[in-house]
């Protein structure tokens, strides 16, 4: 189904157009599971090669799935679709990322030769920055993904995007890396140690860093530049390349999240920074929205009656259709149950005045319900994109 | 065994998404009000913060929106330049602006740089005794530990210059059990629940800073105990419903939905909250490290209303 401009207006047919799908969005509103599940619809009904790149995909998730992480790209077995009730037109293929792994693949890959290669592998700056500073994970995950896509072994990729401090960090990245290499800080500090005597404007800078940070871990900071630097052209050119990939039209992003205060800001600022950047948003899935039939006017009214009247309501049940109740515990059940009907309707609402809210929208809007369970296997994913695979417009 | 307000350095910290900026806005609402000077720091500036207390944006400079209630918004290059400008008697902060900037270009590539300026900034707050408690609205679970273990990470790397020196006090500051602690925020779900439970693994083997304690946010209200919900069973039979119905003037289906859906949602969640317990039962006593509930909030809008209910949910856990 497609509107008068051409332009997908379900999921499904986004995901049927595009090459990457990026699946991005504030923390905690459920990304990886709307990126595996966008991943196991295409594969389901769509056919083909399909690949989902996860970050950090819940335990049991990963388990059901069969993926282990730093095992590189592991194809979801039929018999895991077969234990889900379901024959697949074509394969389900995913990666769980490792960061370290893919940094030091990256380094191997730009290092003039392999002795500088070693060397960097070897500093104990990059060992820190590699391993355990996450802000790396932002650009590996785009990283690895034009890698993947450059193999050219699959129709369509899915990738799910790192835990940022804020999700916008995760479109600036390759931007980010970019500047690095070209900024002219980074020129000055690798100057060679004589030129750097010579410029009087830098001398209080070297006499500064060598006070605080103390002259051994400025040098040691000042070798892990001039060696990262050998990596420079090679970097700059593939962030660059990372970035065209992401604006080319092939490519669409899937915003995530959820209808609390907090999220819906992050993801009207991810919609705002996306066409700023040259980025196509696909579409916008809402996850874990309450049920609609919770914001019935007349139902609610029908609610509070329940409460006000519950005494009353009661003794006349008891003495009708409910012979033998006590009639103080039905009481106190009606209550319940009109109490709770009010105070779900008071979320329900609201949630809906955040959505009216938003200041647009993309074409392709999906909800998925709040669900009562965990998705934990492959039946839980597929259920949540049946929810997010056909329905089109908001 | 110390009360959760009595320390005076508290990182409120857990997987994204989960409330950390309401928790750590409502803590500082609470110690506010117990009479107690407080700074509310937000160390990401998204702007969470100003929005929980219904204020203008918060910056660097500390601004007082309420009784004794301070906030302020971390900034890693301003905080450094202060830094510098204390440390170096530089004079006015001003004269070392561009080298700042250098500095900083530096720092964020060197690792536990950034964060032992960031994390120093409210030491020194706390040694100076500026405040009688700093709630910081902290990273989230991925990111924290390279806050807290920022001094370890220092002392291995540097042996000698200003910031190897100003580790130690950093240390003694965040070791202190009655002076500083890791406060996670969770809801009952599987990944804050996981995430929460590896957190707490790695705080004891990365850094020397305590737990203080698990809060459990958005917490479902259990509709009914045993009995009720059989008579819920019954009140549900055709014959009760019409009645109903035909009192209240219309089906009364959506309404008995709601409460299976609030039941089996708050069911679900169960799981999770008992593995919690488990992490933080034995062994623990004696800690201090309690398990704090804030009920799911039921409200019209977010805001400083959501922040004192919040408030006054922890008050009633923390006893005070």
């Amino acid at each position: 189904m497609t509107d008068r401009n051409d332009t997908p207006v379900t999921v499904e047919a986004l995901l049927a157009a595009k090459e990457i799908v990026v699946v991005c969005g504030p923390g905690g509103v459920g990304k990886t599971t709307v990126a595996a599940a966008a991943a196991a619809m295409a594969a389901c009904h769509q056919g083909g090669k399909v690949l989902v790149v996860t970050v950090d995909p819940a335990r049991r998730l990963a388990q059901a799935l069969g993926l282990r992480q730093g095992s590189g790209v592991e194809r979801v077995m039929p018999r895991v679709f077969a234990a889900a009730g379901v024959v697949p037109r074509g394969e389900l293929w995913a990666e769980m990322l490792d960061a370290k792994q893919s940094w030091d693949a990256l380094v191997m890959r730009h290092a003039p030769d392999p002795v500088t290669a070693k060397r960097i592998l070897g500093n104990p700056l990059y060992q820190d920055i590699s391993g355990r500073f996450v802000q790396s994970h932002d650009y590996i995950a785009v990283e690895r993904l034009y890698e993947l896509h450059s193999e050219g072994t699959y129709d369509l990729i899915v990738v799910d995007t790192p835990p940022s401090r804020s999700a916008l960090d995760f479109l600036l990245a390759p931007e980010r890396v970019a500047d690095f290499f070209s900024s002219r800080l980074l020129r000055l500090l690798t100057l060679p140690y004589r030129t750097r005597l010579a410029d009087v404007a830098s001398r209080p800078f070297y006499y500064l860093a060598d006070r605080v940070l103390g002259s051994q871990f400025f040098q040691d900071i000042v070798e892990f530049f001039i060696l990262f630097q050998t990596l420079s052209a090679g970097f700059v050119a593939r962030a660059q390349e990372v970035e065209r990939l992401l604006a080319d039209r092939r490519t669409t992003f899937l915003v995530v999240g959820t209808l609390e205060a907090m999220p819906v800001r992050e993801v009207e600022a991810f919609m705002d920074l996306l066409p700023v950047k040259g980025f196509h948003l696909g579409g916008l899935v809402l996850n874990r929205v309450l049920p609609r039939y919770l914001s019935d006017t007349g139902a609610s009214q029908r609610a509070n009656r329940l409460c006000s009247r519950a005494g009353k309501l009661a003794g006349s049940l008891c003495a009708g259709p409910m012979p033998g109740f006590d009639p103080d515990l039905i009481e106190r059940v009606l209550k319940e149950v009109g109490t709770n009907f009010v105070n779900m309707g008071v979320v329900a609402k609201r949630e809906a005045g955040q959505r009216a809210e938003l200041a647009w929208m993309p074409s392709v809007v999906a909800s998925v319900p709040e669900l009562e369970e965990d998705v934990h296997d492959l039946v839980g994913v597929l259920e949540v994109g049946r929810h997010i695979w056909s329905w089109g417009g908001p | 065994m110390v009360d959760l307000l009595d320390r005076k350095l508290l990182f409120v910290t857990g997987k994204g998404g989960v409330g950390k900026t309401t928790i750590g806005a409502a803590l500082g609402l609470l110690a506010a009000s117990k009479g107690k000077r407080t700074l509310v720091c937000e160390m990401d500036a998204k702007g969470d913060l100003a929005s929980s207390f219904e204020t203008a944006p918060t910056n660097f400079e500390e601004r007082e929106v309420a009784p004794n209630l301070w906030v302020m918004s971390m900034d890693p290059e301003a905080s450094l330049r202060q830094y510098l400008s204390r440390q170096l008697k530089f004079g006015r902060a001003a004269s070392i602006g561009p080298f700042a900037r250098m500095f900083d270009f530096v720092a964020s590539s060197a690792p536990g740089v950034r964060e032992i300026v960031t994390v120093g900034k409210l030491c020194w707050e706390v040694r100076e005794r500026h405040y009688d408690i700093v709630v910081v609205d902290a990273v989230a679970s991925g990111h924290i530990i390279g806050h807290l273990a920022a001094p370890q990470v220092i002392n291995r790397r540097v042996q000698v210059g200003l910031i190897r020196q100003q580790t130690d006090w950093i240390v003694e500051i965040l070791s202190d059990p009655r002076t500083c602690g890791a406060l996670v925020v969770a809801t009952p779900e599987e990944m804050p629940v996981t995430e929460t439970i590896e957190l707490i693994g790695r705080l004891e083997a990365e850094t020397t800073v305590g737990l203080a304690g698990v809060v459990v946010n958005r917490v479902l209200p259990e509709l009914f105990g045993t009995r009720e919900e059989q008579a819920f069973e019954a009140v549900s039979e055709p014959l009760p419903s019409e009645h109903l119905a035909s009192v209240l003037g219309g089906p009364v289906e959506p309404l008995f939905d709601a409460a299976r859906l609030m039941v089996r949602m708050r069911r679900s969640r169960a799981a999770h909250l008992d593995r919690l317990r488990e992490v933080l039962g034995p062994g623990r006593e004696g800690t201090g490290a309690g398990l704090f509930y804030v009920p799911f909030l039921f409200l019209r809008s977010y805001g400083l209303r959501a922040t004192s209910q919040v408030a006054a949910a922890l008050a009633a856990e923390l006893d005070v």
